[in-house]
């Protein structure tokens, strides 16, 4: 029995890579296969894991069990509920509603976490090294990574810095950052090609080991 | 000739990539690995933790990113097993579900293990962020039950682990943006230690939250899993796949090379 899930696997991971050659409707089969499952998978989850134990079974408990707190999760069931007046055109206005909530939600909770995260301590991580060049602790090498990052941050940024025609110092140190980028586009570019190659290396170990290798097993001879 | 090499139809290029994975395959070559430093980092942090410490994994991937993440979950899975540390297993993405319960079962079988005592995966809860901030006030207001649906308070390992305050160090295995998430949200707010295994194509983004110590360490891709491997003296799927990918990148660099070279003759020709 798992060796015709292996051999219903194979078939369509070659589905898949037949799209190297050409498309054709193997590729699409297996390309609308996928997605299919995959967001029926994501739906059935999403209820039995999201929208039943956190809004149906507290909703009927507090019915069935006349507890009038639990009845307060009708608030967050109404507005998840106002999300779907999109489908009828002549109410669709209500969907500001819900979706001023949520905007208003995340950017309340995104805003300070993200500005903390993403740009005090990074300046901070930025510059305090700084602090231990000055008290000795770092070795010449540390010391022109911690020049070089500095160069780096600051000529990236003039880079995008577009209030100021980009001539003569300006001009110069956005020349910087560009080699600055590029440099981290190449390194974006070969952990790319690292990724997608791990990829095809676990499918070709699926498809000698576990499929051919499995199957000749099976093999009376 | 150099004309009729550079229109080269692209699926040549295929095939040869195809035999520089499928030969070494066969053959079983193996080349050694060097150990970066944000990998050890996340191994010396595990090294360090007495037994009976949580780790927190999320199994944050799906089917297109298995290769390059699962052999770091199974690696690192062995390290705390080994150390009788005790691991909660979770994700924020359907499609790791399954994924984070089948790793984390196979690697308990083969380890000795035990649900409930050594281990519990709680399986997948929708909201991502709202799940993060959850798990910071209380772990059973977000998880009520575990992956089988056994209720959390009838799980032994669970009595004295509430909150974040009892985790000892969360480990993101991702294929997207979740890392920045438990960043953002659990180490800037609650102060959580973090580390991440990421996949290749996202490993560049997050070296500066290694820089700045908002994450304790990082492995990329199946480098970081055979790293990790070789930390743990357990050679398995991420030293056999970076043997192969070798290969593969030595066949890359070259084609760069010749491309760069037959680029440049063309365009003095042309001039």
């Amino acid at each position: 029995m798992e060796l015709i899930g292996v051999w219903v696997a194979a078939f369509l991971t070659l589905c898949i890579y037949s799209f190297l050659y050409r498309d054709n409707p193997f590729y699409r089969f297996a390309e609308h296969l996928f997605l299919g499952v995959s967001v029926g998978y994501g739906i059935v989850l999403s209820i039995h894991d999201g929208l039943i134990p956190f809004a149906w079974n507290p909703f009927w408990k507090a019915v069935t069990e006349r507890e009038p707190a639990g009845l307060l999760k009708l608030i967050p069931i109404v507005i998840g509920l106002m999300f779907f007046a999109r489908l009828v055109p002549k109410h669709a206005w209500i969907i500001r509603y819900p979706f001023a909530i949520l905007i208003g939600v995340g950017s309340g909770l995104a805003i300070p976490n993200v500005m903390d995260a993403s740009i005090f301590r990074q300046l901070h991580g930025t510059l305090e090294p700084f602090t231990q060049i000055h008290a000795g602790k770092l070795g010449p090498f540390e010391i022109f990574g911690v020049i070089l990052m500095f160069v780096g941050v600051v000529a990236t940024l003039t880079y995008f810095f577009f209030s100021v025609e980009h001539r003569g110092v300006v001009g110069g140190i956005s020349k910087i950052g560009i080699v600055f980028l590029m440099v981290g586009f190449g390194s974006a570019f070969g952990n790319t090609v690292m990724g997608r190659v791990s990829l095809l290396i676990q499918r070709v170990d699926f498809l000698v080991n576990d499929w051919i290798g499995r199957t000749i097993q099976l093999l009376p001879f | 000739m150099l004309e009729r090499l550079m229109n080269i139809d692209r699926r040549i290029i295929f095939i040869l990539v195809a035999l520089a994975v499928i030969i070494p395959t066969f053959l079983k070559v193996s080349f050694p690995i060097t150990v970066s430093d944000p990998t050890r980092q996340i191994y010396n942090y595990i090294e360090d933790l007495p037994p009976k410490s949580t780790v927190l994994i999320a199994f944050n991937y799906g089917p297109s990113s298995l290769a390059e993440l699962e052999p770091m979950a199974a690696a690192v899975l062995r390290h705390c097993f080994k150390k009788e540390l005790r691991v909660i297993g979770m994700t924020l993405f359907a499609d790791g579900a399954t994924l984070g319960d089948e790793v984390i079962k196979d690697i308990a079988d083969e380890t000795g293990a035990e649900n409930g005592n050594d281990y519990v995966y709680l399986g997948y809860r929708p909201g991502r962020i709202q799940v993060l901030l959850g798990l910071g006030s209380s772990i059973e207001s977000v998880f009520e039950s575990d992956y089988a649906k056994k209720p959390l308070p009838e799980i032994p390992m669970m009595a004295d682990v509430k909150n974040y305050d009892q985790i000892d160090l969360v480990l993101d295995l991702a294929s997207s943006a979740s890392p920045t998430w438990w960043i953002t949200y659990t180490n800037t707010r609650y102060n959580q230690q973090i580390a991440a295994g990421v996949t290749g194509v996202m490993v560049s983004e997050l070296y500066p939250y290694l820089q700045t110590k908002q994450l304790v360490g990082l492995m990329p891709g199946l480098l970081g899993a055979a790293e990790y491997e070789k930390l743990i003296s357990t050679p398995e799927k991420g030293t056999a796949g970076m043997s192969v990918q070798s290969f593969v990148h030595l066949l890359i660099v070259a084609l760069v090379i010749f491309g760069n070279i037959a680029f440049f003759i063309r365009r003095r020709k042309e001039q």
